[in-house]
C-alpha cells in the first residue's frame, strides 16, 4: 500500500498557477467583444423617487443600453425568497433588481448603464440625474421596532420582519427551581466579509445554440443555473453557470439573486454580447450583504454549584431592508446559543427587525459569533458572581462524552432538524487548553505585571458549530483513458478553501495514485449539474463523503478490471503508485492502461492504448462488447446526504496587554484547540482555522459597518473598514483534538467557519481581567475600539470609588 | 427570443481622446495608445492580458495590485498608465523561470500554505521580492516581518503562513544560490 493520503499535509495542486499569476478570476477571462456595466446606485437610505432622467446617458455615443425598472419587462419584480419561514411578516421582503418607485437603502441599484467600457458606464451612471424625496428612518434596532418609529416598509409593522419562539424541555421550570439568576445584555454591530475579489459575473449569449453562459463568482452555480433557466425561461441544459477560481467568499458569495446576477444575462441576450459586471469595492461595501449586528438580552437559571438549568434569551436581529435569506442566520443563533452546556430548559426568542441599510445575509459564522459571544458572557458574569472559576463552571456544564448523541428537543435548526449534537469530548478540549497557558504561572505575572504598571488579562471561549449541513452533495470519479489521471467531479465550488486536494487525498487512497494526479473538477453546472452549494461548513463532509462513496465504487471497478487483465483473482490485487499490482510481485497494470482496456472502443492514440491490448481483455463474459449492465470505461458517482448536521466545537484563549494610557491592546498570546472530527488535511485545517481567527480579530475590534443616523453607509472602503494587517494579527498556536463524528463515513466535521467564532467574546473576556484594577464595567459590545475602551475607563474613573 | 438587429452601431472604443504610452513590461518594450484616465492596473490586465495582478480595491489599501515599477514595489491602481511613461515594470508573470519553476518566493508560499483564494497572493509575492532585493539581509524577526507584509492585507489566511512563507523564501534563496536547490 502507497503512503495513506488521508491526514497528510498534502501540499495544493492549485497553488502553481496562482502563484504565477495564472488563476482564472471572473474579470480573468478574455471575452472578445464584451460589454461593461455600472449601476446607479440610491444616494439615500429610504427615498421616494420622483423621476429618473436618462436621457444623458442614454445619448453618450458609447454607451449601449440603460436600464431602469420600466426597461426590463417581467423581470421587474422582488426577487425570490430563498429560505421562507412561517415565522416571517406575511409579504416577506425582497428587493427588485432595480428600484421602482422608492428606495430602501443607500447603495440599492436604481439604474443599470451597459458600454463599452467600465469607465464610460461610470460616467454614464454620473450623467443619470435621480431626484428623491427623502423620508425618515430608524436605525437603531431597539427603537425601529417600537410603536411610530419610521418604518422601513409601509406594511410591515414595527418594522418586524419575523417573530419566533423556541423552546427546549421547561424553562419555567427551570427558573423555578434557581437559587442564582444572571442576566447581561450584549449588542454586536453589523460587519460584512468583504473578500478580496469583490463579486463578479459575465455573460455570453449564443443566439444560434440557444446557450447561455454565466461566469459568476458565487457559492451555489447549480442554484444559480437552475434560477436563471427559470427567470429567463431556458431549458436548465442551455444554461451553464461556472464558478472559476474565485477570490474568497465568506458566504456573501452564497447569496442569489443579486441584481447583477439577473440582469447582466438579460443585457447579454438582449444586447447579442458578452457583458460583464466587476463589483468594486466601495459597491461591495454599499450593496452586497452584510451582517452580524443582534442585541441579546440573556439570562441564565442556576444552582449555587453552578449548575445550569435554564436560559432564556430573547433578541433582536438586525435584517437589512430586505429578509431574501429568510430567518436564517437568527435561527442559527438561536440554536447554537446554549453552547456546548447541557442546560436542560431553553427558552429562546427572536426579531428580526428591518432596518433602512444593505440586506443581511450569512457571513462566515452565520449567527453563531453573536450566540457564542451571549451565552459566553453570560457564563463569566454567572462564574464571577458565583465565585467559581470560570473553567470549573464550564466543566460542570459540558455535555459529557457520554450523552451523546445530545438531542435539544423542540430546538429546529437553520436545516429544519432538531439540534443533536453528535460527538464531542469538551472538558478535554478545556483541559487541553488549560495546559497550554499554565494558568497559575499566568497569574504570577499578572500579579508582578500589575506592580509596575502594566496590565495583563486571560480570557477564553468556547464555541459549537453545526457544520456539514445536507441535503446532499454528489461526486464522481473516472479514470481519464489516455494520461491515466484521475478526475473528480463535485457540484460545490471552492473559494480558496482547498477542496480540490483535500477531495485529491480521498480518491487517491482508494485509487492508489498520488494526490497531484488528481484533477479537480467544481463550479461548473455542465460537469456536474446536481448538488447544493458551499456554505455552512459543508464541502468536505458533504461532497468529501459521496466523493469518497464514488472512489470506492471506481476502487472496485478498477480491482475487477485488473485482476481480468493479469489474470489473477481480485483478492491478489493492490493499487498503488498509479496501477493495479499483483500482490507480492512486479506484475502490474497503470491506471491509464485500466481506463483505455475497459472502453471497447480504443484507437492507439498512446502508448497505454496501445499497450493496453497486450494484457488479458478488462471484462469477462460473452456476448456485445459491453456486457449488460456495465458501462465503458472507469467512471463512478455517488451521492452522500447526512441525516444532520455534525457538531464540531473548539475553545480559545488569549493572553492581552492593556496600555491604559493609549487604551491599546496588544495580544501576547492566542491559543486555539479545536476538534472538526477526523482531520483530511491538518495543513489546510490550519489555514482555515488560523484565516477564521484572523477574521475574528477584524471583527472583535476593527471592523464595523458604521451608518449614520440618516443612514448613510460610513464604511464603504478600506479606509473607513478596517480590515486587520499582519501587523494587528498574533500569531495563534493552533491545537487539534479528533473526535469523529458517528454520521459518515469519512467521522469529518466541518471547519471553514469555526475560526471566527468566538474570538470577539474571548478578547472581551481577556479584557475584563486585565481591567479589573480599574473597576470598568463589563464588556458587552462587539466590536471594540480603543476610543470605547477610553469611555469605558473614563467612565469608571469617575465614578465615586 | 426573437433575433433583431442591434438597434444601433455599437464602438469598437469609446470616443476618449487617446495618448501614446512607451514603456517595458516584464522586458518587453511597448508602446500603446490608451485613455489618458486609464489606470495602471487596467492597462496591464486588460490592454496586456497580464491577468495576475489582481485588483481588490483600487484606493490604494489592499496591495492586490503591486508590481514593481522601476524596481520597486507600487500601487498599480494608483498610476495611470500615461504616467508610466519610460518605465520599467515587473508584475507576476515574470517572477517564475519560462519553464514554469517557480521562483522561491513562489516556491514558499506553496510549501507554507501561505495562499488560500490566491487573489491576494501575486501582490505579496512582488512586494516581498521587491523587498528581498532591496534588503537581501533581512531581519526575520517576527515582528520585523510582518511589518514588511503590513502593506498588502489577507482576507484568507490570517498571515500566519505568509510569516512563515517569508522566512521560508530567504531559506531557500539561499539554498539556491549555493547550489542546493
Ligand atoms: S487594488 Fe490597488 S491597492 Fe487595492
Ligand atoms: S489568500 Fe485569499 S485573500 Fe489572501
Amino acid at each position: 500500500m502507497s503512503t495513506r493520503q488521508f491526514g497528510a499535509p498534502v501540499q495544493r495542486n492549485a497553488d502553481p498557477a496562482l502563484l504565477r499569476g495564472e488563476g482564472a478570476f471572473i474579470d480573468d477571462i478574455p471575452l472578445a467583444g464584451a460589454l461593461h456595466a455600472a449601476f446607479v446606485r440610491s444616494a439615500h437610505a429610504r427615498a421616494r423617487i420622483r423621476s429618473i432622467d436618462t436621457r444623458a446617458a442614454r445619448a453618450n455615443p458609447d454607451v449601449v443600453a440603460v436600464y431602469t425598472a420600466d426597461d426590463i419587462g417581467a423581470l421587474d419584480a422582488p426577487l425570490p425568497l430563498l429560505i421562507p419561514h412561517p415565522s416571517i411578516t406575511a409579504g416577506g421582503k425582497t428587493q427588485r433588481p432595480l428600484a421602482r418607485d422608492e428606495v430602501f437603502y443607500a447603495g440599492q441599484c436604481i439604474a443599470m448603464v451597459v458600454a463599452v467600457d467600465r469607465y464610460t458606464a461610470e460616467d454614464a451612471c454620473e450623467a443619470i440625474a435621480v431626484d428623491y424625496e427623502p423620508l425618515p428612518v430608524e436605525l437603531d434596532l431597539e427603537k425601529a421596532v417600537a410603536d411610530g418609529a419610521p418604518l422601513v416598509h409601509d406594511d410591515i409593522p414595527n418594522n418586524v420582519a419575523a417573530h419566533f419562539i423556541q423552546e427546549s424541555g421547561d424553562a419555567d421550570a427551570a427558573f423555578a427551581r434557581a437559587e442564582h439568576v444572571t442576566t447581561v445584555k450584549v449588542r454586536l454591530e453589523r460587519s460584512t466579509a468583504a473578500p478580496l475579489e469583490c463579486r463578479a459575473i459575465a455573460a455570453r449569449w449564443d443566439r444560434v445554440t440557444g446557450e447561455l453562459m454565466v461566469w459568476d463568482g458565487t457559492q451555489a452555480p447549480i442554484a444559480v443555473r437552475g434560477g436563471l433557466a427559470s427567470v429567463f425561461g431556458i431549458d436548465e441544459d442551455n444554461v451553464r453557470v461556472v464558478a472559476p477560481n474565485v477570490g474568497g467568499g465568506f458566504g456573501q458569495k452564497i447569496m442569489m439573486f443579486h441584481p447583477d446576477e439577473i440582469l447582466v444575462p438579460l443585457a447579454a441576450m438582449e444586447l447579442d454580447r458578452p457583458v460583464k459586471y466587476i463589483e468594486d469595492r466601495v459597491e461591495n461595501f454599499i450593496g452586497a450583504s452584510q451582517e452580524r449586528a443582534q442585541i441579546h438580552e440573556i439570562t441564565l437559571a442556576a444552582l449555587k454549584d453552578g449548575t445550569v438549568l435554564g436560559l432564556r434569551d430573547s433578541f433582536l436581529h438586525d435584517t437589512g431592508a430586505f429578509i431574501p435569506y429568510g430567518i436564517a442566520v437568527a435561527q442559527v443563533s438561536s440554536t447554537s446559543v446554549a453552547g456546548p452546556y447541557r442546560i436542560p430548559g431553553i427558552w429562546v426568542e427572536f426579531k428580526a427587525v428591518y432596518t433602512p441599510c444593505v440586506q443581511v445575509t450569512p457571513y462566515r459564522g452565520c449567527g453563531r459569533p453573536q450566540a457564542c459571544f451571549a451565552i459566553e458572557r453570560a457564563m463569566d458574569q454567572l462564574a464571577d458572581e458565583l465565585g467559581i472559576d470560570r473553567f470549573e463552571l464550564r466543566r460542570r456544564n459540558f455535555i459529557a462524552p457520554d450523552e451523546f448523541p445530545y438531542r435539544r428537543e423542540g430546538l429546529l435548526f437553520a436545516d429544519g432538524l432538531a439540534v443533536n449534537y453528535d460527538s464531542g469530548e469538551y472538558a478535554q478540549a478545556l483541559d487541553r487548553i488549560v495546559g497550554e497557558i499554565d494558568l497559575p504561572a499566568f497569574r504570577a505575572e499578572q500579579a508582578e505585571a500589575r506592580a509596575e504598571g502594566r496590565y495583563l488579562g486571560f480570557g477564553l471561549g468556547f464555541y459549537v458549530e453545526a457544520t456539514g449541513l445536507g441535503p446532499y452533495e454528489g461526486g464522481r470519479v473516472k479514470l481519464h483513458p489516455i494520461t491515466g489521471k484521475v478526475y473528480v467531479t463535485t457540484g460545490l465550488t471552492d473559494q480558496g478553501q482547498g477542496h480540490g486536494t483535500v477531495f485529491a487525498q480521498i480518491v487517491a487512497d482508494q485509487v492508489g495514485c498520488a494526490p497531484a494526479d488528481v484533477v479537480f473538477v467544481g463550479g461548473d453546472t455542465q460537469a456536474q449539474p446536481w448538488g447544493v452549494a458551499t456554505f455552512a461548513s459543508r464541502a468536505a463532509v458533504v461532497s468529501g463523503n459521496a466523493i469518497h462513496k464514488a472512489a470506492l465504487r471506481a476502487r472496485a471497478q478498477i480491482v475487477q478490471a485488473a485482476a481480468n487483465m493479469l489474470e489473477v483473482e481480485q483478492d491478489e490485487i493492490e493499487l498503488r503508485d498509479g496501477g493495479a499490482w499483483i500482490r507480492g510481485g512486479n506484475r502490474s497494470v497503470s491506471l491509464a492502461e485500466v481506463a483505455t482496456a475497459t472502453n471497447p472502443l480504443r484507437y492507439a492514440f498512446n502508448e497505454s492504448s496501445k499497450t493496453a491490448t497486450q494484457f488479458a481483455p478488462a471484462s469477462r463474459h460473452d456476448g456485445p462488447p459491453l456486457a449488460e449492465g456495465t458501462h465503458p470505461g472507469i467512471e463512478e458517482s455517488d451521492y452522500f446526504s447526512p441525516p444532520h448536521a455534525t457538531w464540531a466545537y473548539g475553545v480559545h484563549a488569549a493572553i492581552v496587554e492593556f496600555d491604559p494610557e493609549t487604551c491599546a491592546i496588544d495580544i501576547r498570546r492566542y491559543v486555539c484547540v479545536h476538534d472538526c472530527g477526523t482531520i483530511i488535511n491538518p495543513m489546510i485545517v490550519d489555514g482555515q482555522v488560523m484565516g477564521g481567527i484572523g477574521q475574528g480579530i477584524g471583527g472583535a475590534f476593527y471592523e464595523r459597518c458604521a451608518y449614520s443616523e440618516d443612514g448613510a453607509p460610513l464604511a464603504a472602503s478600506f479606509m473607513d473598514f478596517l480590515m486587520p494587517y499582519a501587523t494587528e494579527v498574533p500569531d495563534a498556536e493552533l491545537i487539534h483534538t479528533e473526535t469523529p463524528s458517528p454520521l459518515n463515513p469519512l467521522g469529518i466535521k466541518g471547519v471553514g467557519e469555526a475560526g471566527t467564532i468566538p474570538v470577539s467574546q474571548v478578547l472581551a473576556s481577556a479584557l475584563e481581567d486585565a481591567f479589573q484594577p480599574f473597576g470598568i464595567a463589563p464588556v458587552r459590545e462587539s466590536p471594540l475600539s480603543p476610543s470605547m475602551i477610553h469611555a469605558l475607563l473614563r467612565e469608571a474613573r469617575a465614578r465615586p470609588a | 427570443m426573437a433575433r433583431s438587429l442591434p438597434s444601433k452601431p455599437i464602438p469598437a472604443a469609446s470616443s476618449d481622446p487617446r495618448r501614446e504610452v512607451t514603456l517595458t513590461v516584464n522586458g518587453e518594450t511597448l508602446t500603446r495608445s490608451v485613455s489618458p484616465r486609464m489606470l495602471l492596473s487596467d492597462f496591464i490586465r486588460h490592454e496586456l492580458g497580464l491577468t495576475g495582478t489582481h485588483v481588490g480595491c483600487e484606493h490604494g489599501v489592499c496591495g492586490c495590485c503591486t508590481v514593481l515599477i522601476d524596481g520597486r514595489a507600487g500601487r498599480s491602481c494608483l498610476t495611470l498608465a500615461v504616467q508610466a511613461e519610460g518605465a520599467e515594470i515587473r508584475t507576476i508573470e515574470s517572477v517564475a523561470r519560462p519553464d514554469g519553476t517557480l521562483h522561491p518566493v513562489q516556491q514558499a508560499f506553496m510549501e507554507c500554505h501561505a495562499l488560500q483564494c490566491g487573489f491576494c497572493t501575486p501582490g505579496f509575492v512582488m512586494a516581498i521580492l521587491s523587498y528581498l532585493e532591496e534588503t537581501p539581509q533581512p531581519d526575520l524577526s517576527e515582528d520585523a516581518i510582518r511589518e514588511v507584509l503590513s502593506g498588502n492585507l489577507c482576507r484568507c489566511t490570517g498571515y500566519k503562513n505568509i510569516v512563515r512563507a517569508f522566512r521560508r523564501a530567504v531559506e531557500l534563496r539561499d539554498a539556491r544560490a549555493t547550489g542546493g536547490g
